[in-house]
């Protein structure tokens, strides 16, 4: 059986380019980059390359890139660094629906003092944006707000929130993670002060992130150690994932329109084929600032878990909002942010696509899904005949 | 992703005796949306008093799904009495085992025959009802469900017991009771691991009794109000007086005084001083940031 991938906003398939040229890195050009010898210093080029890669799909300096070991890492690196550079500010404004690497590392952070103010969204997902500026005051360290939503797709206006945070002269850090490779992003024009990026999300394999700090932006190292990444960031070099990454970025910036177009227009297709064939779903999330791969869809009266079940049963991959698929008792914090009723956020399901997804997986998804969805209903005591 | 049976699979993917049994004898509904299960249970009766027919409908995952099929099966043919001593256990065990996180399931499963016979023997209401105190609000769970669990599932630890009947899995704010019932029930079976608790000294300096008031918000009061979207923060001490703030959902919530009572000064009573009490700071509910409209 063949596997129908719309998972794309939890990991990706490492491309094939990105894979070939990462492959001379593990038996044969394994010396570390930091060795006196040719044999490994040689290796410090290719990084070099990979930087210069990434800055390009960014419109930035390479020297404001500094490799990490996943997104998670430069969440935490951007928000720590970011209150130890201003030791007089206690105050960290985030949003209620930011990636557990955002919101665990502040509510942690809480414990040590900081006050953390969560701003909340509406029921489309857009941010509050007046209570917004009425947090940003002059106790505030920074300001850690998601350019998208990993689980409805949403873009939050970032450009407005960059400039309104700037101006106040706080810094301001982004988790761009499900956007590079999306939606194109030019930081020459955007104030943003740091954002982080993750490999496995566009094309690169795990393991490997990116943290863009902006020149004149302190940077106090997360990681200590040797001097690697102009002792920004300790620890040997990633070098196969750096190299991957940098390709991945590369191609990323020739697939951007594509993503918009062929990507976007399946997912319509996906989306509006289940509104049509499948009564009682609602689509979660701002339909006009949205990633162009994600749909995320409740599915009334019936649980997430059940129907990612089935569906996996004809190898359709997707993910769930509902309590059960993550082993907590509630579902997902962001649709509750939200204010999605409990009935409709048990059965959310979220498919994202990718530029390898293919016109008849959509159809193969469109023709399962009312089956499955009818099925699940016939078991369901909510649904009165 | 779980670990299911290939039983479990198998009565998910092709369950039994699905619908509403026609004129039924018994009906039992447990669980609702917002919990993420819920089951209606009908059975009807033979001439010997046995169960002839049982249907289900389930709103719920995988293991919630067949949990309600294989119960089905399980009580066909029994009597009544037979029927009433039917335990979780027993339809974890008929399903070749639960994956732990999902044993609630088969609880469910159990009290949806509780309410089906309950209802053929009174002809009471179909629900579910609370008896006794309840323990856990966020999932509405009583003391006697919480003690049946432990009895009937040695269960020996409070994340045991949220996975059975997920009491203890919201706000956190109960999980010293449940603690206490599982102490009385299992005795000696619980093991008294060292657990770092603030320390409730005998006589504290000025400095110390402000980070012990500190201590005690950050890790036995915020985290309940958290739950709900709120948020609390210390202001001032004057001598046994805590004045703090309510942030968030907090701070327009009209609970807010209970909560101060019942939670905040509890808590500092608890594990800081007897002799303090909490005072609302004037400016707390002015705080315009947080809340949802």
């Amino acid at each position: 059986m063949d596997v129908i991938y719309f998972d794309n906003n939890a990991t990706t398939k490492v491309a094939d380019e990105v894979a070939e040229a990462m492959q001379p890195f593990f038996c044969g050009l394994y010396g570390n980059p930091s060795s006196m010898h040719t044999f490994g210093g040689q290796v410090g080029h290719d990084i070099k390359k990979a930087r210069e890669q990434v800055a390009n799909l960014l419109s930035c300096d390479p020297s404001e890139i500094i490799f990490t070991s996943c997104g998670t890492e430069s969440d935490n690196t951007a928000i720590r660094s970011a209150l130890a550079a201003c030791p007089d500010r206690r105050k960290i404004v985030t949003s209620r629906v930011e990636h557990p690497a955002v919101l665990t590392t502040c509510r942690e952070l809480e414990i040590h003092g900081y006050n953390i103010v969560e701003i909340p969204v509406d029921g489309t997902g857009r941010l509050e944006m007046d209570q917004f500026e009425d947090a940003l005051d002059d106790d505030t360290a920074v300001v850690t707000i998601m350019y998208a939503n990993n689980e409805t797709g949403t873009v939050f206006p970032i450009e407005k929130i960059a400039q309104m945070v700037s101006d106040k002269g706080i810094i301001f850090h982004t988790d761009a993670v499900q956007v590079i490779g999306k939606i194109p992003l030019d930081l020459s024009k955007i104030p943003i002060d740091m954002l982080s990026i993750s490999g496995h999300k566009l094309h690169a394999p795990k393991g490997v992130g990116v943290l863009y700090v902006r020149k004149g932006t302190r940077l106090l190292p997360f990681m200590q150690g040797g001097h690697q990444e102009s002792g920004r960031r300790a620890g040997t070099e990633n070098v196969p994932g750096i190299v991957g990454l940098g390709k991945a970025c590369e191609l990323a910036g020739q697939n951007i329109e594509e993503e918009n177009n062929q990507v976007k227009q399946l997912r319509d297709k996906l989306e509006n084929a289940i509104l049509k064939t499948c009564p009682e779903c609602i689509v979660n999330g701002d339909i006009e600032n949205r990633l162009p791969n994600t749909s995320n869809i409740s599915f009334k009266y019936i649980e997430g878990e059940a129907i990612l079940l089935m569906l996996d049963k004809f190898g359709i991959c997707a993910s769930s909002g509902s309590a059960c698929t993550s082993g907590s008792l509630e579902p997902s914090h962001v649709l509750r942010a939200m204010g999605v009723p409990f009935t409709a956020a048990h059965g959310s399901i979220r498919f994202s696509l990718s530029r390898y997804n293919i016109e008849k997986e959509v159809d193969i998804t469109i023709e399962k899904l009312p089956e499955i969805v009818n099925r699940l209903r016939e078991l369901s005591p909510f649904v009165k005949k | 992703m779980w670990e299911y049976t290939d039983k479990v699979k198998d009565h998910f993917f092709n369950p039994h005796n699905v619908g509403e049994v026609e004129n039924p004898d018994g009906v039992g509904e447990v669980g609702s949306l917002a919990c993420g299960d819920a089951l209606h249970l009908s059975f009807k009766l033979d001439k010997d008093g046995k169960i002839a027919e049982a249907k289900f409908k389930t709103f719920g995952c995988a293991s919630a799904i067949a949990t309600s099929s294989v119960l089905t099966e399980i009580i066909k043919g029994m009597t009544i009495e037979q029927a009433g001593k039917v335990t979780n256990k027993d339809i974890a065990d008929y399903l070749g085992g639960l994956p732990e996180q999902k044993m609630h399931c088969s609880v469910l499963g159990r009290e949806a025959l509780e309410a089906a016979i309950d209802n053929y023997k009174t002809g009471g209401t179909t629900k579910h009802e609370l008896e006794g105190k309840v323990v856990c609000n966020c999932f509405g769970v009583t003391e006697k469900e919480i003690e049946r669990v432990i009895a009937e599932n040695d269960l020996t630890t409070v994340e045991q017991v949220t996975n059975y009947c997920k009491a203890g899995g919201g706000c956190g704010g109960c999980v010293g009771e449940i603690e206490k019932i599982i102490e009385r029930i299992q005795g000696d079976k619980v093991k008294h691991a060292a657990k770092a608790m603030p320390h409730k000294g005998g006589k504290l300096t000025n400095i110390q009794k402000i980070q012990l008031i500190q201590q005690t918000i950050n890790e036995e009061i915020r985290p309940a109000l958290r739950a709900d979207g709120g948020n609390i923060e210390l202001i001032d001490v004057e001598g046994n007086k805590v004045i703090v703030a309510f942030r968030g959902m907090c701070a327009q919530c009209l609970m807010a005084e209970v909560t101060m009572k019942d939670v905040v000064e509890a808590k500092l009573k608890e594990f800081v001083s007897e002799d303090i009490f909490v005072e609302e700071a004037e400016d707390s509910s002015q705080q315009p940031h947080e809340h949802k409209g």
